[in-house]
């Protein structure tokens, strides 16, 4: 930090910001806090850390983790976390009694399959835990200049901060531990903080030292500097603080203002000095992470449901074996000579059947644990893995301008991406870039400003293309009316070409866009730019009008050393668009010390600029509740001026007679632009003599300098007395500029049935104005705003009351909604944060969200965090529908942690949104293809795969069932070790993992036309019961015609010419080569989409097979046993063994083709139609019905562009209707 | 794949100086990577329904007419005699008959229905026999009866794994209950020659039963169980054990005894002299003696031909049903009168 920067940032800041930085110069002792008992026990010694390294004072260190395991409880942790799946449970009580002679396999291959199956996972979550990892060191290895002794500072990582040393923390660094300040780079210890990351405001906050600690602003002063901090134990609560400091013999009470919270960031100060008192976990920001939940998709939900009844089917087919071999022990194999029955052991006791039947249920449960795939989860899991690697690797959700593709942080959640019902979403920084642009103005009268808003070009974009088609609508409705014919053709046309000349008008206009790429200004008009203002009429008013915008504002300017001009540090966006509105107009803010301003003047009469000071006399700053500031500004001719802006009705009611003149026109551009979706302010002017100024500063000087509770009410009361009479100027429309996309986004979300909440922290202005420029809202929409009113009753009365109140608006508006007969009436709730406060308790809340079930578009604004999460449970748990939560602040954090999905946006600000998300992504549009795209895919996929997975296990579990009967329930199975072995592992495990991740029923640009494909999900069409049970059917059905067709093929007689019979063996493997024919089958016939691995996939299984029964044959007969030389030898010369091979095939798959045929033909779905009409390329052929489709495939909605047109197109339609009667009501068909 | 999972999760605003493009994370274009693989999408026309059912139909009934003849045209002589071969006076207890030491030999006259081309195989067929039974099938220990090294490997045998402490080869249940009844066949007083060798697998008889293993300490025990062996025969010349040692998979089997290899003449009288030793008397199971030709397709069976033929005739009713179908109510196919929203307007 250079000397000069020093003095420049000395200025006495106090002096602008009048009212909320004003220190009473009167130490408040009462303030102080008797800081005993429990929750207040923490002492930090500053500046001597070295007190802090041991016990009772040592606190934890700055290092954080986040990390679920360590190295030394990784193994047992994991394992645990394992063995929590009740499949995997069972499989090691499985693989555990597998090494005792009650297993009715070899033992390997139960533990082969489940220490890989469990492996893989162990892996999966290692990785996990790996990124989380390196994700904290690069936060703990962060470097702070740190106070080292003797007055020097150095840096260290963030953690090895200690409590109680003294750090120096420079602008635009975040802080590392939760600070107290003690001094800044002002010599009034002020500094800016902005708290993005905490709470998702995006306003600068200003945070002050002890006055007592003040000249501790240099290295050097800290080089005897000790102190002692008395304060409240480590809490979540942000903002609260309760402390002392104990310095120079003297205690001072600590407050939140003199607190610099860990995460947040210092700005517009060069640097700060302060105090570490809480540190790593401890800090706030810590204390309120959460623990992210783990999240489960539906479909996996439902998965175990599934789970438990083939639990409850493996149970009852096992006591029905037991049962049986318990019968069959007792009653017949005393008899059994052949197995020495007196000979026995436990196992097989004729005398103790009982005994016995217990120990083969324990076999019998392991032998028919078939049923339970103990590769689904590990398929499942590989399947997840690779499509999140499609969605990080799919281009179109890669951001050019940040350079961030989409990214599926937790895999375990692709396919509720497909089922998403409600959208809640975060405003600033989500949906808008919180960018101002300053667009158009309106000057005496005028509306200057010809470019569009981005909500203009989108919607007149939509408004075109959608006339052309509906109008097509009505043009084939009235086919048979030839006149009307005609002329409806014609208007057609004339359709047709507006559209084109609109496209191009846009076009043209978008790349007119592209050249002035001056951020915050996007004004377009020859009349103002360039000097051209000088030969308009009205010169005066403009003049005036930049020089408002010049002088009002609290901003400071910072030389661009690039560029030569200025960049301003502004307390909002759009005082910054302002400043850079009047610097290309020719007005340039280019100084301020502490009682002037100065502006460069730039005319082009003159060619070079002329610097002009005002001085401040006064500044009016600006609040929620005022809604207005003003500057008091004396010019070089002595001339003093009030110059204010604020919101347009304040302004309106504060004008003089004589300066109403520009009231009408003026007011009518305000609603132009807020229409527009465009913020709006009016400015206003007064002239004041020297003597009314002097007398009003005195009473302004005496309510600043007043003390206690009044100063408040009174310093509004003189801003009042001053603030009147104003003469109108103009009016600004500054542009919140959304997000690239995200108006069509909503619109295409919309369409797909999605519901859109947005929970902001912004003024109820601010989110309603958004609301407009993202089409939530509209005009002609009824807006329910749901708000408390102030009541100065006791605290407790008026609790109640405004409950009531609360409560009966909500009961008001349901009513209303519930009244209103046109189909077409569509409703917003716009609630706030206060009123929200009371709607989510205990006893409101279903009213409330019956309500809010009932509206079009919800807007919740001045939502605390906590209260997101709130809303989002209360949607998620009162609704029963799948969730998604998407913002970009740790603000957003709770919300996005309690919704079923979490997204998060990877653009500028912190990482904690997306540190706590499931999926992230770098822009709101790319959510759009995230759902439904990836999200219709995944979810097909794997309910899919799921329900094929249990029919593969069905059929294989249930043939090693029915041999049971024919050998005495003796738990002898047919097929060899190494078959079953093989069965789930590699036999027939990578088809459906194709199919997992492969699967494509449409293509994506069919997925992006088609909207309502995505309600398939919504409905859950594909992973209901009957299709569960039906796919369970089907595997009974395959089961019993693959063991009865064998069992009565290979009865007794010879299967070969040469006279040998079947032995278990052969019965075996054929019956197996069936299985695996039958099952590759019926997957082949599930997929509607073979690429080259699909293919190498399904028939490479069969070959595999084949190829193992080869290699298995060909090895020692000590291990093949039984099998040895069985293909070659035995089965391959045998007719009979292909024949049944085909038989069986064929017949396993007939009835689920007759069943495919079936619905095709008579009860198709939209994906088969769509299919269809790709197949035959339809779509090239009539192009025009394409488009009709595309656009009636969408959900009809009440908000969106689309909801904007079809309003339009109905009042067309009346207009159409009086034009030309005789086409009758009948052919005016409600749009869909 | 995996590294650019691994390398995006972290980066983003924490070091925002960083500059704006970074093109290490762009993902690199292939047609995989964006699921834009060329792909055949192959639907369910009628045309393709009706033709798919029709080809199955095609195949399967002709397969099934030829199984069907093929199974036809063997001659199976089938004979069941447990009980018979039981002198009447003795009917009564059986059991007790079976395990006497008296002479158990009994006659039977078979009478040949229709020529029977040689090769002809003799089979014996018991009923109720459980050798799939777990107990019974894991009885038995490969290792030894392949190399004599391993004589002492029986620890899979039990219960018959030793007798008085010595190593029984073979041992297990399987083969201590080897089946022993005889049977010699003569025509017109003739003798007819039982072919016993090449009964057997051949990689049964080279690889799995060693030629250097004889059989020791078999059925000297307390519990004599089937047939004895000729001690002097390495196991791999013994078929009968050979063949009875492949459990079958059904508690009824045949087992191939033997091979006639001359032709037998419609109505020619076969005399069979059988001992009849083996006891399924306990556990009332059938024996049955079976002489059978065989044809491409093995011995007599209809299933196979049926099977085919039904199933054949499923489908050829299938596709008749879906070309009536179609022509009935024929669906024009991407006709988008059949989308949701098209029939169901308000639905959505």
């Amino acid at each position: 930090m250079s000397e000069t920067d020093r003095i420049s940032g000395k200025l006495r800041w106090s002096k602008l910001y009048t009212f909320s930085c004003l220190r009473p110069n009167v130490l408040e002792t009462d303030g102080l806090h008797s800081l005993q008992g429990p929750g207040f026990s923490r002492v930090v010694y500053c500046n001597q850390p070295r007190v802090h390294r041991k016990k009772p004072l040592k606190y934890p260190s700055n290092y954080i983790s986040t990390t679920k395991y360590n190295i030394i409880t990784f193994l047992p942790k994991a394992i645990f976390e394992q063995f929590r799946r009740v499949a995997n449970l069972y499989f090691l009580m499985a693989a555990i009694l597998s090494l005792t002679p009650v297993a009715p396999f070899s033992a390997v291959s139960m533990i082969a399959p489940l220490a890989f199956v469990v492996g893989l996972s162990m892996a999966k979550e290692a990785l996990e835990d790996w990124r989380r990892f390196m994700q904290d060191m690069k936060v703990n290895s962060r470097k702070v200049s740190i106070h080292k002794g003797d007055g020097t500072f150095g840096y260290k990582p963030w953690q090895k901060i200690r409590v109680g040393d003294v750090v120096k923390v420079e602008k635009d660094q975040f802080f590392p531990a939760d600070l107290l300040l003690l001094s800044s780079s002002y010599d009034d210890g002020i500094c800016y903080v902005e708290t993005m990351n905490l709470d998702g405001e995006t306003n600068l906050k200003v945070k002050r030292s002890l006055e007592v600690t003040l000249p501790l602003d240099g290295d050097v002063a800290f080089k005897d500097f000790t102190g002692k901090i008395r304060c409240e134990d480590p809490n979540p609560n942000l903002y609260t603080f309760v402390g002392n400091l104990e310095y120079d013999r003297q205690v001072y009470a600590l407050d939140t203002n003199q607190i610099l919270l860990r995460d947040s960031k210092l700005r517009n100060t060069a640097y700060v000095y302060g105090v570490v008192i809480f540190t790593g976990h401890d800090s706030k920001v810590m204390q309120n992470s959460t623990k992210s939940p783990s999240k489960r998709s539906t479909i996996e939900r439902k998965m175990d449901y599934i789970i438990y009844f083939l639990f409850t089917l493996l149970v009852l087919i096992s006591l029905i074996s037991s049962i049986g071999f318990a019968v069959k022990t007792k009653f017949e194999m005393p008899e059994w000579w052949y197995l020495q029955p007196q000979n026995t052991t436990d196992l097989y006791d004729p005398t103790r059947p009982g005994l016995s039947g217990i120990f083969h249920l324990v076999t019998a449960l392991i032998l028919y644990g078939y049923l339970i795939p103990i590769s689904l989860y590990v398929s499942i899991e590989v399947v997840k893995v690779l499509q999140a690697t499609f969605i990080n690797q799919d281009l179109h959700m890669y951001d050019e301008e940040t350079g961030n593709p989409a990214q599926a942080r937790t895999s375990n959640l692709n396919e509720e991406l497909g089922q998403v019902d409600t959208i809640l979403s975060d405003k600033t920084g989500t949906l808008t870039c919180n960018q101002m642009d300053f667009l158009k103005c309106s000057i005496a009268g005028v509306s200057y400003g010809v470019g569009s808003s981005e909500v203009e070009i989108a919607a007149k974009k939509q408004m075109a293309f959608d006339l052309s088609g509906h109008n097509s609508e009505i043009y084939s409705a009235s086919m048979q009316n030839s006149r009307a014919q005609d002329s409806l053709e014609n208007s057609g046309s004339d359709f047709g070409k507006s559209e084109i000349e609109l496209e191009t008008v846009i076009t043209s206009k978008d790349e007119k866009y592209q050249k002035p790429m001056i951020k915050g200004f996007s004004f377009v008009d020859r009349r103002l730019m360039d000097g051209n203002w000088l030969k308009d009429p009205n010169v005066d008013a403009i003049l005036l009008f930049f020089r408002i915008l010049a002088l009002c504002h609290t901003a400071i300017p910072e030389p661009n050393e690039e560029t030569g001009s200025f960049n301003y540090e502004a307390e909002s966006p759009d005082e910054g668009a302002f400043l850079v509105a009047a610097r290309e107009f020719g007005f340039e803010f280019c100084g301020r010390t502490q009682t002037k301003v100065f502006i460069r003047e730039r005319y082009p009469s003159s060619g070079h600029p002329v610097e002009r000071e005002f001085k401040i006399l006064s500044l009016l700053d600006f609040s929620s509740k005022r809604k207005r500031m003003s500057v008091i500004v004396q010019d070089e001719g002595g001339q003093i001026l009030l110059l204010c802006k604020g919101a347009d009705s304040i302004i309106f009611d504060r004008l003089s007679k004589n300066g109403r003149m520009h009231e009408e026109s003026t007011s009518r551009h305000l609603n132009e632009y807020a229409e527009a979706g465009l913020r709006t302010l009016a400015f206003a002017y007064r002239k004041l003599e020297e003597s009314e100024y002097s007398v009003w500063n005195s009473e302004f000087i005496k309510a600043k300098t007043t003390i206690g509770p009044d100063r408040e009410a009174m310093l509004e009361h003189v801003s009042d007395m001053i603030e009147k009479d104003l003469i109108l100027v103009g009016a600004t429309a500054v542009e919140d500029k959304l997000q690239k996309g995200v108006p069509q986004c909503i619109d295409k979300l919309a369409q797909a049935g999605l519901k859109i909440w947005v929970l902001t922290g912004d003024k109820m202005e601010t989110a309603i104005n958004i609301g407009f420029s993202c089409s939530l809202l509209r005009q002609g929409m009824k807006q329910i705003c749901i708000t408390t009113v102030n009541t100065d009753l006791l605290a407790q009365d008026a609790k109640k009351a405004v409950k009531e109140n609360v409560l009966m608006q909500l009961t008001n508006a349901s009513q209303m909604i519930n009244l209103e007969k046109d189909p077409h009436a569509a409703f917003a709730l716009v609630i706030d944060g206060k009123t929200l406060s009371y709607a989510l308790e205990e006893d409101m809340k279903h009213q409330f969200l019956s309500l809010a079930v009932n509206c079009a578009s919800v807007i919740c604004c001045r939502v605390s965090p906590k209260q997101k999460a709130m809303v989002t449970r209360l949607v998620k748990e009162g609704s029963g529908k799948t969730t998604l939560a998407i913002g970009d602040g740790a603000n957003d954090v709770g919300m996005i942690q309690e919704a079923d999905i979490g997204v998060g946006i990877s653009g500028v600000e912190g990482m904690q949104a997306v540190m706590a998300s499931d999926f992230s992504i770098a822009q709101f549009r790319f959510l759009e293809r995230l759902l439904v795209v990836h999200g219709h895919w995944c979810y097909k996929r794997i309910a899919q795969m799921i329900c094929y997975f249990f029919y593969k296990n069905i059929v294989f579990g249930l043939t090693l069932f029915y041999f049971e009967a024919y050998t005495g329930f003796s738990g002898q199975s047919v097929y060899d070790d190494w078959f079953m072995l093989l069965f789930n592992v590699i036999l027939t495990s990578l088809p459906v993992i194709s199919l997992g991740v492969f699967e494509q029923d449409v293509s994506s640009e069919v997925c992006l036309q088609f909207p309502a494909l995505y309600q398939q999900g919504q409905r859950n069409m594909f992973f209901d019961w009957y299709r569960i049970f039906g796919w369970m059917a089907n595997g009974l059905y395959s089961s019993l015609i693959i063991f009865f067709f064998n069992l009565n093929i290979f009865y007794d007689q010879a299967f070969r010419s040469e006279g040998q019979t079947a032995d278990m063996a052969a019965v075996g493997a054929t019956m197996f080569t069936c299985i695996i024919w039958a099952v590759n089958f019926q997957i082949a016939f599930t997929m509607s989409h073979f690429t080259w691995i699909q293919h190498l996939f399904v028939w490479g299984s069969i070959c595999t097979w084949y190829i193992f029964l080869l290699l298995y044959g060909m090895s020692s007969p000590i291990i093949s046993r039984n099998a040895f030389q069985i293909l070659v030898e035995a089965l391959a010369p045998a007719p009979i063994y292909w024949l049944v091979t085909l038989l069986v095939t064929i017949a396993c798959n007939v009835p689920y083709l007759a069943y495919l045929s079936f619905q095709r033909s008579f009860n198709p779905m939209d994906h088969h139609i769509i299919q269809e009409i790709k197949y035959y390329k339809k779509d090239v052929e009539d192009q025009h019905m394409w488009k009709r489709e595309c656009s009636k495939a969408r959900q009809e909605t009440k908000i969106g562009f689309t909801a904007r047109v079809d309003a339009k197109i109905r009042q067309l339609r009346g207009k159409l209707q009086k034009k030309y009667p005789s086409l009758g009501v009948q052919n005016v068909i409600p749009p869909s | 794949m995996n590294s650019n999972v691994a390398s995006s999760s972290g980066g983003g605003g924490v070091d925002g100086s960083s500059p704006p493009r970074r093109n290490s994370k762009r993902p690199k274009y292939s047609r995989f990577t964006q699921q834009e693989l060329p792909a055949c999408k192959p639907i369910l026309t009628p045309k393709w329904v009706i033709s798919a059912f029709m080809l199955v139909s095609f195949v399967f009934i002709p397969i099934g007419v030829a199984s069907l003849l093929a199974s036809r045209d063997v001659v199976e002589i089938v004979d069941r005699y447990e009980t018979v071969c039981i002198p009447e006076d003795k009917r009564a207890d059986k059991l007790n008959y079976i395990q006497s030491t008296e002479n158990k030999t009994c006659s039977r006259t078979l009478i040949v229905p229709k020529r029977m081309k040689q090769p002809i195989y003799v089979y014996y067929q018991l009923d109720n026999f459980y050798q799939n039974h777990r107990r019974y099938v894991k009885s038995r220990s490969d290792e030894q009866l392949r190399d004599s090294k391993n004589e002492n490997d029986t620890s899979a045998c039990d219960p018959e794994d030793d007798s008085n402490g010595l190593p029984v080869v073979p041992c297990g249940l399987i083969a201590w209950s080897l089946f022993n009844d005889t049977y010699s066949f003569s025509r017109n007083n003739q003798n007819l020659t039982v072919n016993k060798k090449g009964i057997s697998w051949k990689s049964d008889r080279e690889h799995k039963f060693g030629n250097d293993v004889y059989p020791k300490n078999f059925q000297n025990g307390t519990l004599r169980g089937g047939a004895l062996l000729n001690t002097t025969q390495p196991l791999s010349e013994q078929e009968d054990l050979i063949v009875w040692m492949r459990t079958a998979a059904l508690p009824t089997f045949r087992k191939l005894y033997g091979k006639i290899e001359v032709d037998l003449e419609a109505n020619e009288t076969i005399q069979v002299t059988l001992q009849n030793n083996y006891n399924t008397y306990s556990f009332d199971g059938k024996k049955k003696l079976v002489l059978s030709t065989t044809s491409w397709l093995g011995g007599k069976n209809d299933f196979l031909g049926i099977a085919y033929l039904t199933i054949g005739g499923l489908c050829f009713f299938l596709s008749m049903a879906f070309t009536v179908v179609y022509l009935v109510k024929p669906r024009r196919l991407g006709d988008p009168s059949y989308l949701s929203w098209n029939i169901n307007p308000a639905g959505h």
